[in-house]
C-alpha cells in the first residue's frame, strides 16, 4: 500500500525526539495562554492586591527588626508567593488536559512519552517568568528597587524560577491525581495558603509563636524569600541563627532538588499509571 | 495489528494508527489549524509537512475558513471533523473511531459518513463502534455486535441479517374487522408463520422470492376485497438483529417500561463494531 509507505516511522535519535516533541508541547502550552486571560489576569491582579493590601493596609504595622523599608522587604516575598501559586495554573491545565481526551490523543501518537510532562513544567517556567516580569514592574512602581549587581539580580530570578520548576511538578502531580479542575482549584489553594503564611512571606518569623518559628523558618518559601532578599540587598530580618538564616541560598537549591526528586517521579508514576 | 507486537512495537504501531474519540479530544484554546499542525509535529513530521498536511486536511473537512479561530468557538460538528482530521494528520493505515456521528445532526451525520467511506476507499481500516445500527449498516464490511462487553456475533450485514431470516412482506389493512381475513391470504401465499400486530393492524409474514411474492399477495387481497393502508417488501434491519440475538422485543420493551433489572436486555447498552 502506498499510503503505508508514506507512513515509515522517521527515526531520529531519542533524546533529539524526547527535547523536539518537549518543544512542541511546550509551544502549545504558551500558545493556549493569551487565549485564556482569567488565568493570568487573576494571578498578576491577585499579587498586585497582596502588594497594595500589606504595604499600605497591614505593612505599616509590622516592625522590621533592624529596620528597612517593608516594601522593598515585602516584594521578594510576592515573587514567591507567585510562584508558588503558579503550581495551581499547572495543576489546572493538566487536569484540562485529561478531562478533555487531550492526554488520550498525546498517548496515542507516536511521540516521546515523557514530552507531555516536560512541555508542561518549561511552559509553566516560562509562564511564571512572565508574571515576575509584570509583577518585578509593579514592585518598582511602588519603590521597590534591588541594591546589588545585575549578576547578584539575575541569581535571584534564576533561583525564582528554579523554585518554579519544582513547583510546576508538584502541579503536574496534584492535577493528575485529582479529576476535576474545581477540585483542583480548590486542593490547591487550600496546601498553597498556609504554605506561602507560614512563612517569612508578610511578617519576620520573629514575630511567629515559637511552637511555629521552626517550620516558618524551614518553610522552603522562606527560604526562597530569604534567598532573594540577601542577594538583592532588600532588609532580610532571621529570628534565629542556622542553616535558614545563614545559607538561604544553598537552602533554597537543595529544596528545589529534595521537591522535584519527590514530585517529578510521582508525577511520571502517575502519568505512567493512566497510561495502562 | 497491522504487522506489529502490540506491546514490543508500540511506538511504531503508534506510526500507523489513528484515533477519534467520543468526544473531539482537541484543544479549544487552539486555533483548528494550530491543532493540527501540533498534532502533526508529534506524529513526526517536519513543520513544513505539518503545516501543508494542516491546510490540506483543513480544504478536505471543510474546515478552510475557520482554520484560525480558536476552536471554542467551533459547532459541535466542525469540532468533530477537526477531530477526526487530527486523528488523520498522520496518515494513518488503520482508524480507530469510537462513535463518530454521536451528538450529529442528520447532515453532519451523513457528512461524516462520506468521508469515512472516502478514507476506506483510499485504502485505510477503520474501525468503528456505533450505536446506531443503521450506520454500521450503511459502512461496515464487517460487524460485531457486541452486549456486555461480549461479543454475541460476527458477520457482515446480510450475514447478520440472514440469522434472523430473509425477507417478509408487511401489509397494514384499513379495517380492524378484515384482520382475520388478511391473514388467511397471507398464510396461503407466505412461506411460514403470519405474526399479527393488532393495534397497528398490521400483518407480517416471511416470504422468499421478493417483488413477485409482493404482486401475488396484492393480487389476492384485492380479489378477497380487502382494502389495505400500506404494503412492503421489508428485509429485517440490523436493529431486527440484534433484538433477536440479545433476547425478544417483547421483552425489552417490558424492561423499559418496568425497569426491571434482572431481564437480561442489552438493547441500550448494545454497540456494534
Amino acid at each position: 500500500m502506498t499510503i503505508a509507505r508514506l507512513n515509515a516511522p522517521r527515526r531520529k535519535g531519542s533524546v533529539r525526539q524526547a527535547l523536539d516533541d518537549g518543544l512542541t508541547v511546550t509551544w502549545r502550552n504558551l500558545r493556549r495562554v493569551p487565549r485564556v486571560p482569567e488565568l493570568w489576569v487573576f494571578a498578576i491582579l491577585q499579587s498586585i492586591m497582596f502588594v497594595l493590601l500589606f504595604a499600605y493596609v497591614f505593612g505599616g504595622a509590622i516592625p522590621l527588626p533592624g529596620g528597612g523599608s517593608y516594601v522593598e522587604y515585602l516584594m521578594p516575598g510576592i515573587f514567591a508567593q507567585t510562584i508558588v501559586f503558579a503550581a495551581a495554573t499547572t495543576a489546572i491545565g493538566m487536569t484540562y488536559d485529561l478531562t478533555k481526551g487531550i492526554l488520550d490523543r498525546f498517548r496515542s501518537l507516536p511521540m516521546a512519552r515523557s514530552a507531555v510532562l516536560s512541555g508542561r513544567t518549561f511552559a509553566d517556567v516560562v509562564y511564571s517568568g512572565g508574571i515576575l516580569v509584570v509583577l518585578m514592574a509593579s514592585g518598582l512602581a511602588v519603590g521597590w528597587r534591588v541594591h546589588s549587581g545585575i549578576l547578584e539580580f539575575l541569581a535571584g530570578v534564576g533561583l525564582l524560577l528554579l523554585f518554579a520548576y519544582a513547583m510546576a511538578w508538584i502541579g503536574v502531580w496534584l492535577g493528575l491525581s485529582i479529576s476535576t479542575p474545581e477540585a483542583t482549584q480548590q486542593l490547591s489553594f487550600t496546601v498553597l495558603f498556609p504554605l506561602t503564611f507560614l512563612s517569612n512571606v508578610f511578617v519576620p518569623t520573629q514575630t511567629l509563636p515559637s511552637w511555629l518559628r521552626p517550620f516558618a523558618e524551614w518553610n522552603p518559601v522562606s527560604a526562597l524569600t530569604a534567598a532573594t532578599r540577601q542577594l538583592w540587598g532588600n532588609p532580610n530580618p532571621f529570628a534565629a541563627e542556622g542553616l535558614p538564616a545563614e545559607h538561604p541560598i544553598e537552602l533554597t537549591i537543595i529544596w528545589v532538588i529534595v521537591l522535584v526528586g519527590i514530585f517529578a517521579p510521582l508525577g511520571v508514576r502517575r502519568y505512567r499509571a493512566m497510561s495502562r | 495489528m497491522a504487522g506489529f507486537d502490540v506491546v514490543r512495537q508500540a511506538q511504531e504501531l503508534r506510526h500507523v494508527i489513528g484515533l477519534s474519540g467520543q468526544y473531539a479530544a482537541v484543544d479549544e484554546n487552539l486555533t483548528g489549524r494550530e491543532n493540527l499542525v501540533l498534532f502533526g509535529r508529534l506524529y513526526q513530521l517536519p513543520k513544513v509537512e505539518a503545516r501543508g498536511r494542516a491546510n490540506d486536511l483543513l480544504e478536505q473537512f471543510g474546515l478552510g475558513e475557520a482554520a484560525d479561530r480558536v476552536v471554542k468557538t467551533y459547532s459541535g460538528g466542525m469540532r468533530r471533523r477537526l477531530d477526526l482530521a487530527s486523528a488523520l494528520t498522520g496518515r494513518p493505515r488503520l482508524l480507530f473511531l469510537d462513535e463518530p456521528t454521536t451528538g450529529l445532526d442528520p447532515r453532519g451525520r451523513l457528512g461524516m459518513w462520506d468521508v469515512i467511506r472516502d478514507l476506506v476507499r483510499e485504502g485505510t481500516t477503520i474501525l468503528l463502534t456505533t450505536q446506531y445500527l443503521e450506520e454500521a449498516d450503511e459502512l461496515a464490511h464487517a460487524i460485531a455486535v457486541v452486549d456486555h462487553g461480549r461479543i454475541i456475533a460476527r458477520g457482515t450485514a446480510d450475514e447478520l441479517k440472514a440469522k434472523v431470516g430473509g425477507e417478509r412482506i408487511e401489509v397494514v389493512v384499513h379495517a380492524r374487522s378484515e384482520i382475520a381475513r388478511a391473514a388467511q391470504v397471507l398464510t396461503g401465499d407466505g412461506d411460514g408463520e403470519h405474526a399479527i400486530d393488532e393495534h397497528m393492524r398490521r400483518i407480517t409474514v416471511p416470504a422468499h422470492g421478493g417483488a413477485q411474492r409482493l404482486v401475488q399477495v396484492v393480487r389476492d387481497l384485492d380479489e378477497a376485497g380487502i382494502a389495505i393502508d400500506d404494503i412492503a417488501l421489508r428485509r429485517p434491519t440490523l436493529d431486527d438483529v440484534f433484538l433477536t440475538l440479545t433476547g425478544h422485543a417483547a421483552e425489552v420493551a417490558v424492561a423499559a417500561t418496568d425497569g426491571d433489572e434482572s431481564t437480561p436486555m442489552g438493547a441500550g447498552s448494545g454497540r456494534t463494531a
